[in-house]
């Protein structure tokens, strides 16, 4: 019955958001108002349908109706009630239920929050949005039905949930991507907008950058805590895979980037107006492109969910109208692609621009490394894939020159600089940025590895060059006088500086070790005195396994860690569940292999210096973005002046 | 003409996209030929899961069209199908099942939580007669004919629709040309 009523509350909604995007359209056509102002009913309306069906199959999971074959995949009586909750994203049909109600959640949104936005730009925002949902809920009703039933199996304790999903961060990561994933839709939909009124006016960058920023926050953090559990629960140290999944999610992001950047020239200068229209489309358009290669199966991946050309097929096509619709609007209405007025090759404009043209190519070595495989597949020339190896080559070198860029444009004022300030702000940060790396490497290993120098000479050059602009802010207006917009690009930039540090030590001073070991024995790892103290079984609520006991020692420190190894009993699935010593410059981790005989493991032992810095420059990159998101210029005073602009115009 | 050329250029590289994706969607991994296909199927004997004094051999395939499983309760995407076979077993149709490189134990555990959609199953512990079969990997089904020639053979789950588009037509042409 619970399911049953889920469908119907989805097909509701899908309703709704038929009627979201036929009312006001006819109603701009006839030029009546009251059909057009009808979008605050249908928004809230197909919310709540849309929440109502989220709910139903919550229940249907929180009561193990296994009847529902998507609960019956995705959960088992033993499993934990705290999974249960997060199992709805487990699969592709739940995880798509969950994509359709943060849409609907962000079309709440902006309904709720733009009050003052022009009319006509606000209800063709709404309706391409809803054109959207209508996408996305057609596709879970003819391809991916999760509350469809089956009467084959009764006796039954489920499936469970993939134990590589039995993870706290599995609570969060998910839905921050989607969140990140599909809140760029919302400054997409103020791109097709503008388009089709045929006109952008200042204030459009104003009213899409805190949409924009509030959606790559959520896309940082999701990416932030993705790499942070890939490394405690995949059981190898690693933190980025450069996955098609994970670049999936990244390409996005760094166009989110670019499209910040993008929209900061827009706003306060009113250049490259056509080109930050199209990045918003390719922002959201490559998270299309992502959700395309995840669920068709065309690329393989270790975050597969279960696989459907069918799926595959329907998305396809949907891409096709939405994406080919959208860049063909666009080779209509935009006047050009860049319009620059006057650009002086000194300015913050020109360092913007070329900081979107880095963050683009890179971008697009990004997907021709994802797809490459496709292409030369399709070109019948053979099955390859393209590894971690091929991205380190591309990704590495273009990021340099980003870097030093970085540090020059966050000194650089709007229109006109000068070498001579530049030099006599910079030429001290620089010395410094090429010294104090050299001095600490050599201080404090006595030895001198080149690519960790230059990754640092980079990060000190950002991080330096990024205070001293802070210090010549303060020293100019005071305490009082730094927005917290500013506040919060310092802080971004300091923290993309961190990951830098982090990236570069962990992996040129990381050290591993796989030994055999057996209670009792201990090794010297990284001068630390490792011991393996004992070995107990263990069982949980729906696995059962060992428990191992080191005792971590030097100088007087001392820390137990007890890493586990486990095997889910639906399924006999066996998992490593590492342990980490952590503090803030450098983690020990220890995880089981395989029992070798009676008593003794292989025991594998990282030791990672300054790798919390990669996810610590990711909390402070999302702060920043937050920090920003709050500035009030975007709120009060700002709005009511936009609303007499735009009216002026009409 | 230029600007246009510009303005239309992430739609030209968006449509060469397209076009790969395309491709690479009829490129199903699954339909993979087989050498086997026309063939009778290898001469084997295996011990029958449950009850190893039976036994299961090429013969009992022949005169009805059946199909024949290959499974495994390590095969996490065999679940997947097994609501599925059991339907099929409903019906009426004749399944074989191949324990696929398994432990016995774990086999019926496995049957015992999932189902038995099978009238015999063959325990291949070792994978031999998999290896004859020209198997690729668990879960894979084999379509038999009456005569105990491989008429068609699906790598991967098996739904509804796969039934419906591959088996069925093969099925009925085989009844109706006998």
């Amino acid at each position: 019955m619970i399911a049953e009523i889920g469908l119907f509350a989805l097909l509701l909604a899908l309703l709704f958001a038929f009627m979201l995007v036929i009312v006001p359209t006819l109603g701009i056509i006839f030029n009546k108002e009251d059909w057009q102002a009808s979008v605050k009913i249908y928004v809230p309306l197909q919310f709540f349908f849309v929440a109502l069906a989220y709910l139903a199959l919550t229940v249907c999971f929180l009561t193990d109706d296994f009847t529902v074959s998507y609960v019956l995949m995705n959960s088992s009586k033993s499993l934990p009630l705290f999974y249960k909750i997060c199992a709805v994203w487990g699969g592709h049909e739940g995880s798509m239920l969950l994509w359709v109600f943060i849409l609907t959640l962000w079309m709440f949104a902006v309904n709720l929050f733009s009050k003052n936005l022009f009319f006509p730009l606000k209800i063709r925002v709404l309706i391409v949005l809803g054109l959207l949902s209508i996408g996305f809920i057609l596709f879970i009703i003819i391809t991916s039905n999760p509350y469809s039933r089956q009467f084959e199996i009764l006796q039954t304790v489920g499936r469970d949930l993939n134990p590589l999903l039995q993870d706290p961060g599995f609570l969060f990561h998910p839905p921050m991507l989607y969140m990140g994933y599909v809140g760029f839709s919302v400054a997409f939909s103020f791109a097709i907008a503008a388009l089709w009124l045929g006109r952008v006016e200042s204030s459009w960058a104003k009213w899409t950058r805190p949409w924009t920023l509030a959606a790559w926050c959520f896309l940082t953090a999701g990416i932030t805590l993705g790499s942070w559990w890939a490394y405690r629960e995949l059981g190898w140290g690693g933190w980025w895979f450069w996955d098609p999944v994970e670049n999936a999610s990244f390409m996005p992001w760094i166009v989110g980037t670019a499209l910040i950047h993008s929209l900061a020239v827009a706003e306060k200068r009113e250049q490259f107006i056509a080109w930050t229209l199209l990045l918003a489309i390719t922002a959201f358009s490559l998270s299309l492109v992502g959700t395309f290669l995840v669920r068709s199966g065309v690329l393989t991946s270790v975050h597969a969910f279960a696989v459907d050309p069918e799926r595959g097929l329907y998305i396809l096509i949907f891409l096709l109208v939405v994406i080919g619709g959208s860049l063909g609007l666009f080779a209509l209405r935009a006047k050009s692609v860049v319009r620059v007025k006057n650009l002086n090759l000194i300015s913050r404009e020109a360092a913007l621009l070329l900081n979107n043209v880095f963050l683009m190519v890179i971008m697009l070595t990004i997907l021709m490394g994802t797809v490459y495989p496709l292409i030369i597949d399709g070109l019948g020339l053979g099955k390859l894939s393209v590894g971690a190896p091929y991205f380190n080559a591309v990704f590495i070198p273009l990021m340099i020159p980003l870097l030093i860029l970085m540090g020059f444009g966050v000194q650089l004022n709007w229109q006109r600089d000068g070498f001579k300030r530049l030099y006599s702000v910079l030429g001290l940060v620089g010395l410094l940025s090429l010294f104090i790396p050299a001095l600490l490497e050599i201080i404090i290993t006595k030895s001198f590895n080149l690519n960790v120098y230059l990754g640092l000479v980079l990060a000190f050059w950002v991080l330096l060059s990024t205070l001293k602009t802070l210090l010549i802010r303060l020293k100019i207006s005071g305490f009082m006088g730094i927005s917290l917009a500013y506040l919060g690009m310092v802080i971004a930039h300091l923290g993309l500086s961190l990951t830098v540090i982090g990236i570069t030590l962990s992996s040129g001073y990381g050290i591993e070790s796989d030994v055999k070991m057996s209670p009792g024995e201990h090794i010297f790892f990284a001068g630390f005195d490792i011991r393996f103290v004992s070995e107990s079984s263990l069982t949980g609520a729906n696995y059962h396994g060992n428990r191992a006991h080191f005792m971590i020692s030097s100088n007087g420190y001392e820390k137990s860690i007890f890493p586990e190894k486990r095997i889910y009993n639906v399924g006999n699935i066996p998992m490593t569940e590492s342990a980490i010593d952590v503090s803030l410059f450098r983690d020990i981790y220890v995880a089981l292999g395989e029992p070798i005989n009676d008593d003794s493991w292989s025991v594998r032992f990282y030791y990672k210096p300054f790798v919390r810095f990669i996810w610590g420059g990711g909390f402070f990159i999302f702060f920043g973005g937050f920090l920003a998101l709050v500035d009030s210029r975007y709120y009060l005073k700002g709005r009511k002046k936009n609303k007499l602009t735009f009216k002026a115009k009409i | 003409m230029k600007v246009l050329a510009l303005r239309l250029m992430p739609l030209f590289l968006f449509i060469i996209l397209i076009g790969f994706f395309w491709y690479s969607l009829s490129l199903d991994p699954k339909k993979l030929p087989s050498a086997k296909l026309g063939k009778p199927l290898p001469n084997f004997v295996l011990p029958v899961l449950g009850n190893p004094n039976l036994k299961l051999s090429q013969n009992d395939l022949n005169g009805k069209i059946s199909i024949l499983n290959v499974w495994a309760s390590w095969c996490s995407s065999c679940v997947d199908e097994q609501i599925f076979l059991l339907h099929l077993a409903r019906i009426g149709v004749t399944i074989y099942g191949l324990n696929y490189k398994d432990n016995q134990d774990d086999a019926i555990n496995w049957l015992s939580s999932w189902g038995n959609p099978y009238k015999l199953i063959g325990s291949d512990l070792d994978g031999k007669v998999a290896i004859d079969l020209g198997v690729y990997g668990a879960p894979e089904t084999f379509l038999i004919d009456k005569f105990g020639t491989i008429r068609f053979r699906y790598a991967g789950v098996l739904t509804s629709k796969i039934w419906q588009q591959e088996f069925m037509p093969r099925i009925n042409e085989m009844e109706h040309n006998l």
